[in-house]
């Protein structure tokens, strides 16, 4: 009897307290959903475009020495040289990340579909320096006659190995977190570098050969604006950009 | 007090003696393999493990011949090793010997999986730096049981001078300790989980100690031709290694410029590694030596049964 009756308290005591709860819970103001980031409005939107350069004595490029791999040294009738600075004509500086670093306002950016490749060939990474954004598709391919092994090495991202055989499929990957200069090797021909900068918004480029840069698509607003050289680090300005406006933000880097 | 010298190596002892040795021998040659591997970037050009390549033979070609060469080498010591310790459970007499072999076995074993963690988990830095400590101290664990099985070990007369030995046998395995310790700073610098600092801070601590180690030697212990010898040996290649931990300095400042690792920078780095665990091996060589001295003949054969003492006595 005794037992019982003190069940009966402890399960009444249990009651009053879900109850108490219960009634904070229904006291507390209801949560709004956070209502959802606009999309950038093209109607306004301008233009960050420029040019990287370098100034000074370009560093001579090493050669990169293939004999080790016959079938490599084989796809190439000329020196290959390293990538880790690039000149063109009239200074241009090649293989060079310009992006939005901060002021982007709370906007929504899909990811887009197509997928960012990265092709080994001649036992070279092409292109050299990739940027894409945050849950876009990475595709790797190999055209080269030996088997790669694709090594990217993330602070942030999850880290991955996998070998690739000649004629295979391509590996589909995805980095989830923004992260500048993420380094991938092959650890089978060491010579072979790349970097991949992933970014959680659109606002990135890669110089070409002539060294310039367009980002397209920049709501009104000031920005600050980074570029990013693997071997000379990251540069930055500020930017304001106004309706429709296109403005040219040019890079120097000094040779070391 | 002075024991009779007296040669004892039985030849089954003499097969294990020479056994040793040759494991002793194809751990060196792993040694080189494993620095190679490293200095050649290559530790993770074979993604799987333990096959490679999901075969046991995958084509050899670029990065994949040293880190494959290495799991070969290391599977033929792994084997090796086995017959090691079923050979020393099988005919040697004292038990502390017997264990030792069985404790290389348990470190050849742990050395292995360390490697397919540094693998699998893309070369943690302390993961590396573990397996390349017990590598050495495999080595070092290998070159004991070649003392121990060898001639001078079981017929040395001890003339058990304690108070002479005293400090010399501090002072040596305190050079053990530091070179130790020395190697375990140099692939932590190696494997990237310190920087260079310590590595060359304790580069000075065991040039002290192992000189302090000789000089004592050649104080107290010239008269015992194998302790010199041994005591030379260090100072050999403790000058070797101290110039090569120079070159290497230079050839990874050198490195750095490349697009790739180069021929000559590769041979300094591996030359430095090996040549550590040789003075390693010296250092316990040395400190085994000194240590024999402080024991009767009677006591570094405990186990062997009486009557077969008596035998090798008479």
């Amino acid at each position: 009897m005794k037992r019982t009756a003190v069940h009966l308290l402890m399960a009444g005591a249990v009651s009053l307290l879900l109850t108490g709860c219960g009634k904070k819970e229904a006291e507390k103001p209801a949560e709004q959903p956070a209502a959802p980031a606009p999309a950038v409005n093209p109607e306004t939107a301008g233009v960050i475009t420029g040019k990287v350069t370098l100034s000074g004595t370009p560093p001579k490029m090493m050669i990169i020495r293939m004999g080790a791999e016959p079938a490599c040294e084989k796809e190439h009738k000329q020196p290959v040289h390293a990538e880790d600075v690039v000149v063109g004509t009239d200074s241009a500086l090649e293989n060079v990340v310009v992006y939005i670093k901060s002021g982007l306002g709370n906007y929504s950016y899909p990811t887009p579909s197509e997928p960012v490749k990265l092709d080994q060939i001649g036992c070279m990474y092409v292109p050299h320096v990739v940027a894409m954004m945050a849950g876009q598709q990475l595709e790797v391919l190999n055209s080269d006659p030996v088997t790669h092994n694709i090594h990217p090495l993330p602070k942030d991202n999850r880290e991955w190995n996998e070998s690739q055989p000649p004629n295979s499929a391509p590996i589909i990957k995805e980095f989830s977190r923004p992260e500048l200069s993420i380094p991938v090797k092959c650890n089978i021909h060491p010579w072979m570098k790349a970097y991949i900068c992933v970014f959680n918004h659109p606002y990135f480029a890669v110089t070409g050969t002539d060294g310039t840069f367009t980002i397209k698509n920049v709501p009104p607003g000031t920005y600050t604006v980074a570029a990013w050289q693997e071997k000379y680090g990251t540069q930055e300005t500020q930017v304001t950009v106004g309706a429709k406006e296109t403005k040219t933000v040019d890079f120097t880097f000094k040779a070391q | 007090m002075v024991e009779p010298a007296v040669p004892v190596q039985q030849p089954q002892s003499r097969l294990l003696h020479r056994y040793s040795l040759v494991v002793a021998v194809a751990t060196f040659f792993l040694l080189i393999a494993g620095a190679l591997v490293t200095s050649n970037d290559a530790g993770l050009a074979v993604p799987d493990w333990p096959l490679s390549y999901g075969s046991l033979f995958p084509p050899m070609h670029g990065g994949i011949i040293y880190e494959h060469g290495h799991r070969m080498v290391a599977g033929l010591v792994g084997l090796l090793t086995i017959g090691l310790a079923v050979a020393f459970w099988r005919r040697e007499q004292r038990i502390w010997v017997r264990r030792l072999a069985l404790a290389a076995l348990g470190l050849i074993v742990v050395q292995a999986i360390l490697g397919g963690i540094t693998v699998l988990f893309y070369l943690p830095a302390w993961v590396s730096t573990a397996h390349a400590t017990v590598g050495q101290l495999f080595f070092c664990t290998v070159v004991s049981l070649v003392m121990f099985t060898g001639d001078w070990w079981q017929s040395e007369s001890a003339r058990l001078e304690l108070q002479a030995i005293a400090p010399v046998r501090g002072l040596a395995w305190g050079a053990v300790g530091a070179i130790f310790m020395q190697l375990v700073l140099g692939a932590a610098f190696r494997h990237r989980a310190f920087g260079l600092i310590p590595h060359l801070v304790c580069a000075f601590v065991v040039t002290g100690l192992v000189s302090a180690a000789i000089a004592a030697v050649w104080l107290r212990l010239s008269h015992r031709p194998v302790v010199k010898a041994a005591a030379l040996r260090l100072l050999l290649l403790l000058g070797v290694q101290l110039t090569l931990g120079g070159l290497a300095y230079w050839a990874v400042q050198f490195q750095q410029q490349a697009p790739q690792p180069l021929p000559l920078p590769v041979t300094i780095t591996v030359a430095h590694v090996v040549t550590g665990a040789l003075t390693l091996a010296a250092a316990v060589w040395l400190a085994l030596c000194v240590e024999r001295l402080r024991q009767p003949r009677s006591a570094v054969l405990a186990g062997v049964p009486a009557l077969q003492l008596q035998g090798r006595q008479s």
